[in-house]
């Protein structure tokens, strides 16, 4: 039985963690190394790195810290943010990426999708989806959430996943930073589009937010979140303990 | 030295460093001297069966790595790399593999039920069959392993060590005598993957 994968999101500028991280124990919280070596102890089941750097010298130092913390974490990584062509997924690969995640690059070149997955294979091309409810519709948006490219969201998926997209990555805009809960109404539209695995973000602010999430979507295959986990609200060994205690298969 | 075949399929990063990391020489190579020199060998492999059998033949490493194995040289393939050492694989068309190992690759969709999806992707437990492998010494039946692939060994018989349950029971890893291979990625299976590279290294 395949288990439900708990992924932490880490925001990387500059070649430090961003978005306070805090944690008893651990030197330097802003390391991505320490931090992905942590999580990676704690049973995270694999890990997403977004950089955010807007610099050509942030880019250099995130792929060099990325080949730095491949050499001592031994589970999945993806990376996210600022992949616009096949180069850019070339660059993070040959760095010890195993996945690589493509948002508004995707939305501005419409090919890029095909392209990487004919070139890495369908499994190495995430997409992650900024998604809103616009007059009772689902919208992508892009540029981080802030700019309504009009397109529905379930149609952008299923032609992404048509195009080779791997998994999808869904970023509930309603819920993101509310705590209250994973979208699950928007998750469900999803779950029912496509056949490729589904990661849910956006809203968890409890461990029963993640049991909810299984419970009621058994087709979700992964939930991925970022502060609680960072602010250690959410403690990844309980959260897995707990899922298990529902029934709900996880790798412990 | 550990040899870690490079014949242009697949990044060998994650692989050399899970190696580093447990302290073992491992060198990514395409030479033949170097296979030769080896004490055991790594083939791995992503992609397509046809593609990466073709490349395999290309560089001419194939009859290089037969030669090593049959001598007795341990050798595991991973991934698609463990798929190579089939006798032929039925993805897209029909492609002949190493042949140092019975069995077939066939779509996974043969076997199990339509609602499940494909790829069998994730972490999976490990059932062990009958047969005791030195490769598992170091970890326990149960233990998760990362998994990615569409096609799976069928009909390896007697070789299956190990399986994993995704609606039928999948090979996971196959062992006949020094040949041996790992369906999932030992080097993103955390500590339990480096404990197979481990055992690996002390054959």
């Amino acid at each position: 039985m395949i288990t439900k994968r708990i992924i932490p999101c880490l925001d990387v500028k500059n070649g430090r963690v961003v978005k306070g991280v805090n944690f008893e124990g651990l030197g330097d919280v802003a390391s991505p190394v320490e931090l992905a070596k942590f999580y990676s102890d704690c049973g995270a089941d694999e890990l997403v790195f977004y950089d955010i750097t807007a610099s050509a010298e942030g880019r250099k130092l995130f792929t060099d810290i990325l080949c730095e913390l491949a050499k001592s974490v031994f589970i999945p990584l993806t990376v996210g943010g600022g992949i616009n062509t096949l180069d850019d997924f070339d660059r993070v690969l040959k760095c010890g990426a195993d996945k690589v995640s493509v948002n508004s690059g995707a939305i501005r070149n419409p090919s890029l999708v095909e392209e990487a997955a004919k070139r890495y294979g369908d499994q190495c091309v995430v997409l992650s989806a900024d998604i809103k409810r616009v007059d009772g519709v689902f919208r992508v948006f892009a540029k981080g959430g802030r700019e309504n490219t009009g397109m529905e969201a379930i149609e952008w998926i299923r032609r992404c996943v048509g195009n080779g997209a791997g998994e999808i990555v869904v970023n509930s805009i309603d819920t993101d930073g509310v705590k209250g809960g994973f979208d699950i109404e928007m998750l469900e539209a999803v779950c029912n589009a496509v056949s490729v695995p589904v990661i849910a973000s956006g809203g968890a602010g409890s461990i029963d937010h993640f049991t909810h999430l299984f419970k009621t979507l058994p087709k979700v295959d992964a939930g991925l979140a970022a502060s609680i986990f960072h602010f250690g609200e959410v403690k990844i060994a309980e959260l897995k303990n707990e899922l298990k205690k529902h029934g709900i298969p996880v790798r412990i | 030295m550990i040899a870690i075949v490079d014949y242009g399929v697949g990044n060998l990063f994650s692989l050399a460093s899970s190696f580093a990391a447990i302290g073992a020489e491992a060198r990514v190579t395409s030479s033949e001297a170097d296979l030769k020199a080896a004490d055991k060998i790594i083939l791995p492999g992503v992609g397509a069966f046809g593609d990466a059998a073709e490349k395999l033949r290309a560089s001419g490493l194939d009859s290089v790595i037969k030669e090593e194995a049959t001598k007795g040289k341990p050798l595991m393939g991973i991934c698609l790399g463990m798929q190579l050492l089939l006798e032929k694989s039925f993805e897209y068309g029909e492609h002949a593999g190493l042949g140092l190992i019975a069995g077939e690759i066939r779509p996974i969709s043969d076997v199990i039920p339509a609602d499940l999806k494909i790829p069998h992707i994730g972490w999976n437990a490990l059932k062990f069959t009958k047969k005791a492998s030195p490769l598992f010494k170091y970890i326990n039946e149960g233990d998760h392993v990362y998994f990615v692939h569409s096609f799976y060994g069928a009909n390896c018989d007697d070789s299956v060590i190990a399986t994993s349950e995704y609606g039928a029971p999948l090979t996971a890893a196959v062992a006949c005598g020094n040949v041996m291979g790992c369906q999932f990625h030992p080097e993103k299976s955390g500590n339990v993957g480096l404990n197979i590279l481990r055992a690996f290294c002390e054959m």
